[in-house]
C-alpha cells in the first residue's frame, strides 16, 4: 500500500442527497461480447448483444427491480453499474458524474458508494480468510480508519446483519447458507454505501431464510438510506422489494413502470406472459385462470430477432412488430413500455406509440 | 398395533407404500439421520409433492425409492412396496430390473444428469433396449416418437444431437422423454424445474401434467416450491429433519394447514395472488443439522408456538396423528390451540 491513510471516520450514513433525488441515472447502455475466430490472427465474426440500449433512472433511498429470463442481460446491466464490466455504449451517470469510462484508479473511491452483493453465498467468500477478515477488507483496502479499531467496527456489522459478533474468528464454511449471505451484506455495508446492486440476493437461499434476508435488506434500507438495484428472476420477490421495476427481454428494457401499475396492468405482452407463468401457491385457482405459455425458448443474443425482439414469440405479433422497433413510451404516468400493441393500456395508446415510432 | 396391522391386510394393497422408510449414513462426525421413520403411500393417477427445505431429507427419499443408495455407505431400513414387489429387501439386480420400466426418475439438472459424450438419442435408445428386446432401428423410431411427444421440434434431426447442443428447457424435455420411454408407473420428479426459467418452468409443468393422465402414472414431485406443488400435487407431504410433519389434500395444507412448519413456509413466500405485504413473516434460525436433530420435535427450536406445551417439545418427538380424513400432523399442541393460532394469528397476516 503507497497511499496515505485516510483520515476518514466511518461515521454515520452519509446522507445520499435528500430522498428522491436521482442517484443514478443510465442511458442508451450497451454491451456487445466479440465472438472471434481463429487462434493466432483473430478477427471478429459476431458480437453476443448482451445489453443493447437501456435507460432508467433510480432515485435516493428506492429500489429498482430488474427481472428477466436468463440471458436478458439483467447481470451484465448490473456489472456495469458497478464498472466491473466496460461499457460498449451509453453513459452511466451517479451522483451527477459520469463514470461511464473512468478509469480504475479514479474508480476506486468511487466503489465505497457503490457495492454489490452477490448471488451465490458459497463462492462469493474466501475459504481461507475469517469472517473477522473478510468483513474488514473494505477497510483495508480504502484505507478507511475507524472509531474504535477494525475488529469493533466489524462485530457492529456482525449484529447489524443479525450474526453473533463473537464469531469474527470463524471461517465461512462454519456457517449455513443464509448466514453466509449475511457475511456477504455485513461486507458490502462496511463502507456505508449509498447504491447497492444486488443480483440474485436470495436465489440460492430456501424459502424460509429467503424471508429473512428480504426482510432484512429492507430494514437496512431504512437504517442506511440505501439505494438498491435488485435483479431477480423471481417475480415475487421483486414485486415484495422494489419501488420500481423494469422488464428487460434479450438485452432490452422493455417494459419499466413503478411497481403497483406494473404488475396490477402489466402492459407488454412478455411481462402478461411471465406473470401468467409464475405458480399460484392456491390450489383453488388451479385451472381457473387464463395463462399464456409461451412457445419455444428465448432466441441467442448472437441473432436476435430484428425490430421487436418479442416478436417471434408474441401470440400479439404483427407485420409491423418485425419491421419497426417500438420505442419507449410512457403510456401511464410513472409507467413506460416498448411494444406496438400494449395490453391493459389506454384507448389512445396504439397512435401514440405509432406516432412515437415515426410510423403513423 | 395388531388391530392397526389386521386393518392394513384387508384394504386393497395401494400401488406405492412406504412403512417406516430410515436413511442413515454414517460418516466420521456420527450419523446422519437423513430419513428417519418416513411412511406414505401413492395410488396410480396421482400426485404427491413432497415439500422441505435443504436437508429434509426429500432428496434422498426419492433416492431410496429408486433403490439408488450404495449399501456399503447407507443404511436402509423400512419397506417399500411398489406394486407388490418390496424395493428395500431386494437385491441390486432385481431394482435394477425395475427401474426405468417400473419407476423412473426426473433429476434437477439434465445437463449434469446426461451423459455429454452421446447423443440425446443414444441415451435413450440404451434406456429403452436395455428392458425390451427390440432391434436398434424399432429403438430409435421410439426414441424419436418420445421427442416428439414431449414437443422436440424436428425430432428426427434433433435425436442425434449431442446435450449441449439442447437449451436448458428441451435438455430437461429430453431427460423427460428418456425418464418416460419404458412407460414407468412411477415418475420421481425431483426438483424438475428449479433450473429452468419462469416461462419454461410452466411449459414443462403442463408437459408432466398431460403426461401423467395420458399414462395414468403416479407421480411424486419434490420441491421447494410451494407455487409448483399447489398447481400440480393432489397430496402434499411436508418434510421437515428427516420426518414428515404434515400430510394432506393439496386443499387442506393451503387452507387449513396445522403445523407452525407449514404456516412458517405458507409466510415466508411472497405472493403475487395477494395484495403486496409490507413484511414476511420468515421463520427464525435455521433448518437442524441432521447430525444432531433436536431431541424433541425437530422445529420446535425454530417454533414460535413451542412454549405452549410446557417443554414437551423438546423432550418428546410429537407422533404423526391423523386429525380428520386423510390429513395427518405430528405436532404437540393441541388441535384447538392449532386452529386458533391459525385463524387469528397466523391467516390474517398471510
Amino acid at each position: 500500500m503507497v497511499t496515505t491513510p485516510d483520515t476518514t471516520v466511518v461515521e454515520e450514513p452519509r446522507p445520499a442527497g435528500p430522498e428522491g433525488e436521482v442517484l443514478l441515472e443510465v442511458s442508451g447502455l450497451r454491451k456487445h461480447f466479440p465472438v472471434t475466430r481463429g487462434a493466432v490472427v483473430k478477427r471478429q465474426v459476431g458480437a453476443v448483444k448482451a445489453v443493447d440500449g437501456v435507460d432508467f433512472t433510480v432515485r435516493a433511498g428506492r429500489t429498482l427491480g430488474l427481472v428477466g429470463e436468463s440471458g436478458c442481460g439483467k447481470t451484465t446491466t448490473g456489472r456495469m453499474i458497478t464498472r466491473l464490466l466496460e461499457p460498449t455504449d451509453g453513459r452511466i451517470v451517479f451522483e451527477g458524474r459520469d463514470i461511464t469510462h473512468v478509469s480504475q484508479g479514479t474508480m476506486r473511491p468511487l466503489r465505497r458508494d457503490i457495492q454489490m452483493i452477490f448471488q451465490d453465498p458459497y463462492s462469493s467468500l474466501n475459504p481461507r480468510k475469517t469472517v473477522g477478515s473478510i468483513v474488514g477488507a473494505p477497510f483495508r483496502l480504502q484505507n478507511v480508519a475507524t472509531e474504535a479499531g477494525v475488529k469493533k467496527a466489524v462485530q457492529d456489522l456482525l449484529d447489524v446483519v443479525g450474526l453473533n459478533p463473537e464469531h469474527y474468528n470463524r471461517y465461512p464454511h462454519e456457517f449455513s447458507g443464509g448466514q453466509r449471505q449475511r457475511i456477504g451484506i455485513a461486507r458490502t455495508l462496511a463502507l456505508r454505501p449509498k447504491l447497492i446492486v444486488a443480483d440474485e440476493p436470495v436465489s440460492a437461499l430456501d424459502v424460509s431464510i429467503q424471508a429473512q434476508v428480504v426482510n432484512l435488506l429492507e430494514d437496512l434500507q431504512d437504517e442506511f438510506h440505501l439505494t438498491y438495484v435488485v435483479i431477480a428472476h423471481d417475480l415475487s420477490v421483486v414485486r415484495h422489494i422494489s419501488d420500481q421495476v423494469g422488464v428487460m427481454y434479450l438485452g432490452k428494457m422493455v417494459e419499466l413502470g413503478d411497481n403497483e401499475s406494473l404488475y396490477d396492468g402489466p402492459m407488454h405482452p412478455y411481462t402478461v406472459a411471465l406473470l401468467s407463468a409464475v405458480p399460484v401457491p392456491d390450489p383453488s385457482v388451479r385451472g381457473g385462470r387464463e395463462r399464456i405459455r409461451l412457445q419455444g425458448d428465448v432466441p441467442s443474443p448472437l441473432n436476435p430477432p430484428p425490430a421487436c425482439r418479442f416478436h417471434t414469440r408474441c401470440w400479439k405479433a404483427q407485420e409491423v412488430c418485425g419491421q419497426v422497433e417500438p420505442p419507449m413510451v410512457e403510456l401511464k404516468p410513472g409507467h413506460q413500455v416498448a411494444c406496438h400493441f400494449p395490453e391493459n393500456a389506454p384507448p389512445d395508446a396504439e397512435s401514440r406509440v405509432a406516432k412515437a415510432a415515426g410510423i403513423a | 398395533m395388531t388391530d392397526e396391522d389386521a386393518t392394513a391386510v384387508q384394504a386393497p394393497k395401494p400401488f406405492l407404500e412406504v412403512r417406516d422408510l430410515r436413511i442413515h449414513f454414517p460418516t466420521d462426525d456420527g450419523l446422519v439421520r437423513s430419513v428417519d421413520g418416513l411412511s406414505f403411500s401413492l395410488e396410480r393417477g396421482r400426485t404427491l409433492g413432497i415439500v422441505g427445505e435443504s436437508g429434509s431429507g426429500k432428496s434422498v427419499t426419492s433416492l431410496g425409492l429408486l433403490g439408488l443408495h450404495n449399501r456399503k455407505n447407507a443404511r436402509v431400513s423400512g419397506e417399500i412396496w411398489l406394486d407388490g414387489q418390496e424395493i428395500v429387501g431386494s437385491s441390486a439386480d432385481q431394482v435394477r430390473r425395475m427401474r426405468g420400466r417400473k419407476m423412473s426418475m426426473i433429476f434437477q439438472d439434465p445437463l449434469s444428469s446426461m451423459h455429454p459424450f452421446y447423443t440425446i438419442g443414444a441415451q435413450i435408445i440404451e434406456a429403452y433396449r436395455l428392458h425390451n428386446d427390440v432391434s436398434k432401428q424399432v429403438a430409435r423410431k421410439h426414441a424419436i416418437d418420445m421427442l416428439d411427444r414431449v414437443g422436440i421440434p424436428q425430432p428426427d434431426r434433433r435425436v442425434d444431437d449431442y446435450p449441449h447442443q439442447f437449451s436448458g428447457g428441451m435438455r430437461q424435455r429430453a431427460m423427460i422423454a428418456m425418464a418416460l420411454s419404458c412407460d414407468p408407473e412411477l415418475l420421481i420428479a425431483d426438483e424438475p424445474t428449479t433450473a429452468l426459467d419462469v416461462t419454461v418452468q410452466a411449459q414443462i409443468l403442463d408437459l408432466i401434467r398431460d403426461l401423467q393422465q395420458e399414462f395414468n402414472s403416479a407421480v411424486i414431485i419434490i420441491t421447494h416450491d410451494l407455487g409448483v406443488v399447489a398447481e400440480l400435487s393432489d397430496d402434499i407431504l411436508v418434510m421437515y429433519g428427516g420426518r414428515c410433519v404434515e400430510y394432506g389434500d393439496v386443499e387442506e395444507i393451503f387452507h387449513s394447514p396445522e403445523h407452525p412448519y407449514t404456516w412458517g413456509l405458507l409466510g415466508s413466500m411472497p405472493r403475487l395472488d395477494r395484495d403486496r405485504s409490507e413484511r414476511l413473516l420468515p421463520i427464525k434460525g435455521s433448518p437442524p443439522s441432521l447430525i444432531n436433530v433436536p431431541q424433541g420435535c425437530a422445529f420446535s427450536p425454530r417454533c414460535a408456538y413451542a412454549e405452549l406445551n410446557q417443554g414437551r417439545s423438546e423432550t418428546e418427538r410429537p407422533e404423526l396423528r391423523e386429525i380428520s380424513p386423510g390429513h395427518r400432523v405430528a405436532c404437540h399442541l393441541d388441535r384447538e390451540d392449532r386452529r386458533r393460532l391459525w385463524d387469528e394469528e397466523v391467516r390474517p397476516k398471510l
